[in-house]
């Protein structure tokens, strides 16, 4: 039984871990048109991308979710009536009307729902649960709202913290406006008639129009109607919506792809010249000449006329034949774009399975099981940690190399993969130490830094621009050999020198507080701590000379002062002066252990603290709810200190064993 | 006795206190550039042998915290590093990794020192289609005094803005005149002369016709450079043949591209045109039968090549703002070693030639057919390299060491 509990219980953990590879195809032909549909291709943040990824960053950015609730005030046991991503953004997209009234926004600052008049509490009875509320609720309220918008100081240094949420609504309604034009203008009744109409119009209109601009007589009602229709299509065009009309051809960059509005706008008065008659954009005469002889020779793209099938089944509740366009339209794309449909079906099933969200799960249980076998010493609860963590290891992996396909880049690009590595490395490092002494420290430290990154991971998320964690490189960073060499290498510095420092939490907390810490276990933690030390230093001065090297090869300047190089130049120097400390005989174990609880503040402060500064090539904005978690991160730490220095009688573990230690010092 | 005079400066207890105060130099230095700049916080904290910090929070600015600087601590680690390893090391098979490794940080701070003293920056503004043989600094500026009497053969001679400051006569054998400074100001404005504006214009000669020059508060920023003005009259046979203003702004392309955009939005295409015109239009002045051209302008530093710009390229992400690619497609010519070859410089690929690197800075935000390099001259440019692979083989090496040994014991 006690052999064979850890392994049964790994193999549930696993089943469970990896089921949700697959989407599910849903049980009515609605979810399962639904969830084909989030795999369609789009462009967006300049690369391509499913409907799926869209529909989730917008939420998040929204309502902090991945996922809708539709009715807020239930709780979770009267089965609120909830939608997925892809859902509510088919909603947005087909049904405006219907999806102004679903409580999406979410709001928190008392002085902005005072801004919209919405009621501050939450009443079941009204519908309300005091923090999500509708657009039609939004709505009236618009022109305070905007008025509010125009105040607020465009330097994020300078701005209140009202004034940041105040941004972070127009964000969410920006969105919410935008993505009402993705496929459809706004308010339009029937996109297929209208599609239609425009297309059989455009001969005549196109012809009056060419006439007009050689002065001649020209037919002045079919002119009017293009124009009408052309205005419509060019509003839609100017909410910078996702590109969804992919180039026809094979192997056609990502760069041809167009918006709805462009798409229906070529065959007619394409926005190039549109934009040249309202003064916006003019152009060289002999491009104006050309471009009117050519009006009218571009055929409609097919993929126009699919997504207005596609949109009229799904507004008027007509789910087969939605289902049927929906395939129709990935039937027609598959000769030449297989590779992107087939990357952006990973990419969905990636979103949907979830990785580092399961691994959190497990990380957590076995932590709790590390804290079970410390109370009881059962040799079983350790073993089921080890395996959990193991799992959620080989989740965790997966989850970064799935990543790592999507992207074509090395694990680490930016903050929030930052953290998803620093993790890893950190499982990995407390899996090592576990093989070595089996005292279920090694489990502690590796379940509680993989599930504390990955939490941050998770918050990182939305706070990335766009909320997409896989955006495409700007072109200083668009090198894999130095986001391979330099990004990784650093790193595993930061992951080895908070495994360091996490050793010396445990070492000070349950020396303090319990009797786990006997004199050998503390030799051999002092032991890891040194050897971790050791390789953390190797890591963090490569990592960082290589970044130097990187900076060198990009603008010539080897070293320069950047707060980010700074920060890992801290950390360097501060491992090294905890290696010739202790060689130098100036700190024994607890002094070993004291400066590496410092070496997490460090590393905090070079991880995060650097960025908030908001100055250098390294700073990546928007920091401020992090702040408050690093102020309390350190401020723990200094607690720590304190209590490290406490005099050994005060430490529990050393009551019993006073002599002995005494002898190790 | 000289191992006894060297004992304090081997310790590792020193070791130790110069890597804490270097740690503290380094976060008193990040936080100041927050406040001071990146470009002063640089030279006060890490380019010097003293400085102090100061909290800009209200009620707290009376606190001093003095701190050693960048060049005391490099140069204190160096003698610390060499003096333990003269004295205390001795050379062993299982101390080779930490020898090494040293080696690499004396190797690393050496080089940056080197780099410190002797690198120079500067840039290169190319047009498509334009070539040059100079690269111009964005610090300095230099009084160019140009022999333009046979149109084919420019001679040029220069002063560095340093001498310039100290104004006074300015005086070259080969020149028939003397140039007096009468005024310099660090940095300065601009700002059109209408016709009808009263009062005298502030030189006799040239641009001060149709423009005024202030005097403003020097500026110590990275991204803002200071634009001097500077008041001469040029004495011939003790007789004065006038006096003119010079100026960047009358002489430097990049400032002058720009204010003839501002000029144009400000006052219309034509009268922008005419106002950049008598603007940029070179001051000049005969004696003696020769032509003379007076600039103060960014110091130059020429070269025995020349670059031209066949093609820039930018592109973004498609629907973003997000730069994708920059590069300029160049053509590279040296008469001297009969060289003529086209070449590629973008994002992470950089021309190094002739104890020169060219590397893909930027672009004008508003002309897509310009390109700016940044030249770098950095005879230490190789020592990171070496350093990096010392300390990384001698670290690896000695922790191997370690690591052997003690899975060893615990088998």
């Amino acid at each position: 039984m006690k052999r064979w509990l850890p392994l049964f219980l790994a193999a549930v953990a696993a089943g469970w871990a990896f089921s949700a590879w697959r989407v599910p195809s849903g049980r009515t032909d609605r979810d399962a048109a639904i969830a084909e549909f989030g795999r369609l291709p789009i462009v967006f943040s300049g690369r391509v991308q499913p409907f799926d990824s869209l529909a989730r960053n917008s939420l998040l950015q929204i309502r902090g979710k991945q996922s809708a609730n539709y009715e807020p005030w239930k709780g979770v046991f009267e089965k609120p009536q909830t939608a997925s991503a892809t859902e509510w953004l088919l909603e947005v997209m087909c049904q405006p009307s219907l999806a102004h009234t679903r409580k999406v926004f979410r709001i928190d600052h008392p002085d902005l729902k005072g801004l919209f008049g919405l009621p501050a509490d939450g009443d079941a009875a009204r519908q309300d649960d005091g923090k999500h509320y509708s657009w039609s609720q939004l709505e009236p309220s618009l022109e305070a709202f905007k008025k509010t918008v125009s105040e607020v100081p465009e330097n994020a240094a300078n701005q209140t913290v009202f004034q940041k949420a105040v941004m972070r609504q127009h964000n969410a309604m920006t969105l919410f406006m935008r993505w009402q034009n993705i496929l459809q203008p706004m308010d339009a009744t029937n996109v297929v008639a209208e599609y239609a109409a425009y297309e059989a119009g455009l001969p005549a209109g196109v012809a009056a129009f060419q006439a007009r601009m050689a002065d001649q007589p020209f037919d002045t009602n079919a002119l009017t109607a293009t124009l009408t229709h052309a205005q419509r299509f060019m509003a839609m065009d100017g909410m910078e919506t996702p590109l969804v009309i992919p180039p026809a051809g094979q192997g056609r960059a990502a760069s041809s792809w167009q918006r709805m509005g462009s798409a229906l706008l070529d065959p007619g008065l394409p926005s190039e010249l549109l934009n040249h008659l309202t003064g916006r954009n003019p152009l060289p005469e002999a491009r104006f000449a050309d471009l009117i002889k050519s009006l009218g020779s571009v055929k409609m793209k097919a993929a126009v006329g699919q997504y207005a099938r596609l949109v009229d089944a799904y507004r008027a509740g007509r789910f087969p034949e939605f289902r049927q366009a929906v395939e129709a339209y990935i039937t027609a794309l598959q000769p030449d774009h297989a590779a992107e449909l087939a990357k952006v079906r990973t990419e969905q099933k990636f979103n949907h399975w979830a990785p580092f969200y399961k691994a959190i799960l497990l990380y957590m249980t076995a932590f709790l099981l590390v804290g079970f076998f410390w109370v009881t010493l059962s040799e079983t609860s350790r073993n089921i940690a080890w395996w959990l963590i193991f799992i959620g290891l080989l989740v965790h992996s997966l989850g970064l190399v799935t990543r790592m396909l999507i992207e074509g880049r090395p694990p680490v690009t930016n903050l929030y993969s930052s953290a998803v590595f620093i993790g890893w490395g950190a499982v990995v490092l407390g899996l090592v130490l576990e093989r070595f002494w089996r005292n279920a420290i090694g489990l502690a430290v590796g379940s509680i830094l993989g599930f504390v990154t990955l939490i941050i991971a998770h918050g990182l998320h939305g706070l990335s621009k766009d909320a997409d964690t896989l955006p495409m490189m700007q072109a200083v960073l668009d090198t894999n050999l130095w986001l391979s060499t330099h990004v990784v290498i650093v790193t595993l510095g930061y992951a080895s020198t908070y495994v360091a420092g996490f050793l010396a939490i445990l070492y000070v907390l349950l020396g303090l507080v319990t009797k786990i810490i006997t004199p050998e276990m503390a030799r051999s933690l002092t032991r890891a701590v040194y050897g971790i030390l050791c390789f953390a230093t190797l890591f963090s001065f490569v990592g960082t000379v290589l970044g130097g090297i990187w900076a060198d090869q990009s603008w010539g300047r080897f070293w320069g002062w950047d707060p980010k190089e700074n920060g890992a130049l801290i950390i360097v120097m501060w491992n090294a002066l905890i290696l010739h400390a202790r060689w130098g005989g100036m700190v024994k174990e607890r002094g070993v252990m004291i400066l590496a609880l410092v070496g997490n503040i460090v590393t905090s402060w070079s991880w995060f603290g650097t960025n908030m500064l908001g100055i250098g090539l390294h700073s990546y904005g928007a920091m401020d709810a992090a702040f408050f978690w690093l102020l309390a991160f350190i401020g723990s730490q200094v607690l720590l200190i304190g209590g490290g220095l406490l005099p050994q009688r005060l430490w529990r573990s050393w009551q019993g064993a006073a002599k002995s230690a005494a002898a190790t010092r | 006795m000289l191992l006894r005079l060297l004992k304090p400066l081997t310790s590792l207890k020193l070791t130790v206190t110069l890597l804490a105060l270097g740690i503290a130099l380094v976060f008193f230095g990040t936080l100041a550039q927050t406040t001071d700049g990146l470009w002063v916080a640089q030279s006060r904290y890490f380019r010097s042998w003293f400085c102090t910090w100061s909290p800009h929070t209200p009620g707290w600015q009376g606190l001093i915290l003095p701190l050693p600087g960048g060049y005391l601590l490099g140069v204190s680690l160096l003698v610390n590093l060499i003096a333990a390893h003269i004295a205390r090391f001795k050379f062993t098979a299982r101390k080779s990794g930490i020898l090494l490794a040293h080696l690499g940080i004396i190797l690393l701070l050496v080089g940056q020192l080197i780099t410190d003293m002797l690198a120079v920056e500067s840039q290169m503004r190319l047009t498509e289609g334009q070539a040059k043989n100079y690269s111009e600094s964005t610090l300095y500026s230099e009084l160019a005094i140009l022999d333009v009497t046979d149109p084919k053969q420019h001679k040029v001679f220069t002063f560095p803005e340093a001498r310039v400051a100290k104004k006074g006569d300015l005086q070259i054998p080969e020149l028939p005149f003397t140039l007096r400074i009468t005024d310099y100001w660090e940095n300065s404005d601009i700002q059109p002369r209408g016709p009808r504006s009263g009062g005298t214009p502030q030189a006799s000669q040239g641009i001060a016709e149709r423009f005024t020059f202030t005097q403003e508060k020097p500026t110590r920023t990275m991204d803002a450079r200071n634009v001097p003005t500077a008041f001469v009259e040029v004495v011939a046979q003790g007789a004065s043949k006038g006096t003119w203003i010079l100026s960047p702004f009358a002489s430097d392309e990049s400032i002058l591209v720009s204010l003839s955009r501002s000029f144009a939005n400000q006052m219309g295409p034509e009268l922008g045109a005419k106002m950049f015109t008598s603007l940029s239009a070179p001051q000049r002045f005969e004696v003696g039968g020769r032509t003379f051209e007076v600039h103060l302008r960014a110091e130059r530093f020429y070269q025995t090549h020349s670059l031209q710009l066949l093609k820039f390229t930018h592109e973004k992400y498609i629907g973003t703002e997000t730069p994708k690619d920059f590069r300029s497609r160049l053509r590279l010519e040296n008469p001297e070693r009969h060289e003529s070859r086209e070449l590629d410089v973008y994002m992470n690929n950089p021309l190094r030639y002739a104890g020169l690197t060219y590397f893909q800075a930027s672009f004008d935000r508003i002309d897509p057919r310009v390109t700016i390099l940044q030249v770098v001259k950095n005879p230490g440019w190789l020592t990171p390299y070496f350093g990096c692979a010392l300390v990384g083989v001698g670290l690896i090496i000695q922790f191997m060491i370690h690591l052997v040994g003690f899975i060893k014991k615990q088998r």
